[in-house]
């Protein structure tokens, strides 16, 4: 086989040896580690993922490589050196929700990729990452285009910062982290303003009115952006500053500062072009009708919780405002939506107005909410999903649910892909109508939900042709496990341990196929079976 | 610099009993002082320390508004157990926070949304525009809806975000993981801004163990930057009358303070360590002068809790 790209959805899927041996001469990968709850702590710290062994393969086999793209992977700072002096050509690194490394390793790639074009680090773990490996960057290196630091913490040198962005003409990503202040944005703006894409650093900043102008001036001057995020503390007082750079933006990640609706709508009114926001709840439904007013291109929307945790729930966004926007919005195919309440009636609206959802992800956030006007389940609003949006590919459900959600989406959902599911169902008979009625099903995960071993194994001719399942608090046993793995060699069928649990039940299941075998490096708490 | 342990309990590492705040509501109360706003956060808080989870429908959790909380485990380290540190104080000859926290008692500063401390300008979208009303502590009740799983005492991961999300109504603060039972590298950044500095740092509130470190360290970082002396002759004073209150922040040119999980702004130094690192979100090095302004205003909130 001769192409260059590999793409490798589950790392533990196949070995570097495998992989060594079947393709030749690899330029770019993509690896992929963690289950993605891993995301939201469920997964214990060393589980895994870690890339050290692919990389050392990669040494050997691929000196060619130029990019590396990780997700939900571990790479150390001893793999950061690696991979900084073994690939003479190396280009592109991204990494996705990583974690394991420091500045140690940043300094590695910073001074030995001397043709790096993309350095692209998003939501990844790190300790306080000092700002030394910015400034490791050689005098004359200029090959830039992308740098994303913005979920690095630690103070930067912005001396160092500012002369590796001027030096990089072919700059067109910068995202910076928030202890870059306003007034040193102006200053890296004014290097770069064929920015497409920019993520400010804080913006809350006592600014004397000439510094006010300049920075007003730098974004009107950045005519070229379509993508902005960052954003930090900006409050009404700060945000015109970006008024002039709106005009062609298409994407406004708002999910780092918690707005009111004044002012988010009056930002709004500035982005005509929007195709895709993410905003927290603190807008609220007014600030959700302004999208449905504002945003008619609008093709995606994630409405992300201010106070995840907040046991009242008096605040945020509920159904209104969902619906407000499906009717401004037609477009809109891609919904990301926590809200403390949620009807029926207004899901099978929404649908209506946009049939063409193919990712629908509804976090009712107390678990078995009811419809609140009915107070009855949830089933009908994801039957009606299932059943208007044909093209559904992704699915996250939530509120009470019984088992009926799950024979709509086994009877209707054929395209669907992936499935995550919490706090629901009545039965082994929910988990089964998915299995036995979703052709193109990939990811499965389950938290919470009454399904036990019975469920488990009817999808045992399945999950071959899946990436993954994931179950954990449900009612699945050992001995269900035990049988699935025995029956199914090609599958591994893993088993993480709960310290102080019942022997017999399996806690956190993760079942995926592979044709590497069980895992080498699993820790003492992965039980493979 | 020792801190007297018999007089206050900042800096000491063992959770907060119901006798000792017992015994400071008395005296506050023989002093003719009331601990107003903050004890009673204190009793809550107490609850709360004991209770790192939430409970599924049917079952009430504590009130707990704000903050990545209860059952979500950054890093599955356990808070309380990691934090009893013996590193001794720094005992800094140099006078600055040190004096200022210790010499703080027991009130609580809180700031309104149109303030004359400089939020205001900044339209302060964190800040609530009224004092916000204390939330009863609810029992536990350990009831569960039908459908819902049997009744677990925590739910790690839900709602499914991020943890690391920088949210910013949220400081990161690792919890208990049951699941993982094992410790982690967890960390609680927060931000520290001064006055007049034009940037911002970042702390590891986990990296310290009680006021004196803590403050000795912003001291370093920002040392660059004027930092007055502190008012004196407060360490020994327990209850902060009103002309202590005026002498601190007519004596000192900085003043440290900090903004909890509620959005008020409070003085560091009055409860206990670990509730600070709880709730604090964010620091501020702020001018004396400008924190005067709000000492009126705390005064009558001690006042009228009467």
């Amino acid at each position: 086989m001769d192409r260059s790209k590999l793409f490798i959805g589950n790392c533990y899927a196949v070995s570097p040896e495998i992989v060594a041996r079947r393709f030749r001469r690899i330029k770019s990968v993509t690896l992929k580690g963690k289950p993605r709850f891993s995301d939201f702590n469920m997964l214990p710290l060393d589980w895994g993922a870690n890339v050290h062994s692919w990389l050392v393969m990669f040494a050997k086999v691929y000196p060619f490589l130029e990019e590396l793209r990780l997700k939900r992977m571990t790479i150390s700072d001893e793999s950061l050196e690696l991979l900084a002096k073994s690939f003479p050509g190396f280009k592109a690194l991204s990494l996705s929700s990583c974690d394991g490394f420091t500045e140690i390793g940043l300094k590695a790639i910073a001074s030995h990729c001397r043709n790096l074009t993309e350095l692209n680090i998003q939501d990844s773990i790190t300790e306080e990452v000092g700002g030394g490996w910015l400034s490791s960057f050689p005098e004359n290196f200029a090959s830039l285009q992308v740098l994303n630091f913005s979920s690095l913490n630690g103070d930067l040198n912005f001396d160092d910062l500012e002369k590796l962005v001027s030096r990089c003409k072919l700059l067109r990503v910068l995202k910076v982290n928030d202890s870059i202040t306003l007034d040193q944005l102006q200053r890296l703006l004014v290097h770069v303003p064929r920015l497409t894409e920019l993520g400010t650093g804080s913006f809350l900043q006592e600014l004397t009115p000439r510094q006010y102008e300049e920075i007003e001036t730098a974004f009107c001057n950045c005519r070229n952006l379509q993508v902005l995020s960052g954003l930090w503390e900006a409050t009404s007082l700060y945000l015109p500053l970006l008024y002039g750079a709106c005009a062609s933006l298409t994407f406004l990640n708002l999910s780092d500062v918690p707005l009111h609706s004044g002012e988010f709508a009056k930002l709004l009114a500035h982005c005509p072009n929007l195709r895709c926001l993410w905003v927290i709840d603190s807008v609220e439904d007014k600030g959700l009708e302004a999208v449905g007013l504002s945003c008619p291109l609008l093709e995606e929307l994630r409405v992300y919780p201010a106070d995840p945790y907040d046991r009242h729930h008096r605040d945020g966004v509920t159904e209104l405002g969902f619906l407000a926007v499906s009717r401004g919005c037609p477009k809109l195919h891609y919904v990301l939506y926590f809200c403390r309440r949620m009807t029926n009636a207004a899901v099978v609206t929404i649908v209506q107005n946009c049939p063409d959802f193919t990712h629908f992800r509804l976090c009712i956030m107390t678990p078995c909410q009811p419809d609140y006007l009915t107070n009855g389940p949830m089933d009908e609003a994801f039957g009606a999903v299932v059943k208007t949006c044909t093209k559904i590919k992704r699915l996250s459900v939530s509120g009470l649910l019984t088992d009926q959600t799950f024979e709509y989406i086994g009877q209707y959902a054929k395209d669907l892909e992936t499935l995550s599911v919490a706090f629901a169902g009545s039965s082994d008979w929910g988990m089964q109508c998915i299995l036995e009625g979703c052709p193109k099903l990939r990811k499965l995960e389950i938290r919470d939900c009454p399904f036990g071993d019975s469920a488990l194994l009817s999808g045992r001719e399945k999950y071959e042709m899946m990436r993954s399942l994931w179950m954990s608090s449900c009612s699945v046993t050992m001995k269900g496990c035990r049988l699935l793995a025995r029956e199914f060699p090609r599958l591994n069928v893993e088993v993480i341990r709960e310290e102080g649990g019942d022997e017999d039940q399996a806690h956190k299941v993760y079942v995926y196929r592979s044709v590497a075998g069980p895992r080498r490096d699993a820790p003492p708490f992965v039980l493979t079976l | 610099m020792s801190i007297p342990q018999e007089h206050d309990y900042i800096g000491l590492s063992e959770p907060l009993s119901s006798e000792k705040i017992s015994y400071k509501m008395a005296a506050a109360a023989a002093e003719g002082v009331t601990p107003s706003l903050n004890v009673e956060k204190i009793g809550v808080f107490n609850l709360k320390e004991t209770e790192l989870r939430l409970g599924l429908p049917g079952s009430e959790a504590p009130d707990r508004k704000g903050g990545i909380g209860i059952g979500v485990s950054l890093f599955g380290k356990e808070l309380k157990g990691e934090s009893m540190c013996v590193k001794s104080f720094v005992s800094g000859a140099k006078r600055g926070f040190s004096d200022a926290i210790n010499g703080a008692g027991k009130w609580g500063l809180s700031i309104n949304g149109g303030s004359a401390a400089g939020l205001g300008e900044n339209g302060g979208s964190n800040v609530k525009e009224e004092i916000p009303a204390l939330k009863p502590v609810e029992e536990r009740k350990n009831g569960a809806s039908i459908t819902a799983p049997a009744s677990k005492a925590q739910v790690v991961g839900w709602p499914p975000i991020r943890s690391f999300r920088k949210n910013t109504l949220a400081t990161n603060t690792p919890k208990k993981d049951d699941a993982a039972g094992k410790p982690g590298p967890g960390c609680l950044y927060v931000k520290v801004s001064m006055d007049g500095a034009p940037y911002l740092r970042k702390i590891d509130l986990k990296t310290y163990c009680s006021y004196p470190e803590i403050s000795a360290a912003l001291e370093k970082m920002f040392s660059c930057f004027t930092i007055g002396q502190c008012g004196q002759g407060l360490a020994a004073k327990e209850h902060l009358s009103e002309s202590h209150l005026m002498d601190l922040l007519h004596g000192s040119e900085y003043v440290l303070t900090y903004e909890d999980k509620d959005g008020d702004w409070m003085l560091v130094g009055d409860v206990p360590w670990e509730m600070f690192t709880d709730s604090c979100r964010r620091l501020r090095i702020m001018k004396g002068a400008d924190a005067i302004g709000l000492a009126p205003r705390t005064m009558q909130k001690c006042k009228s809790q009467n």
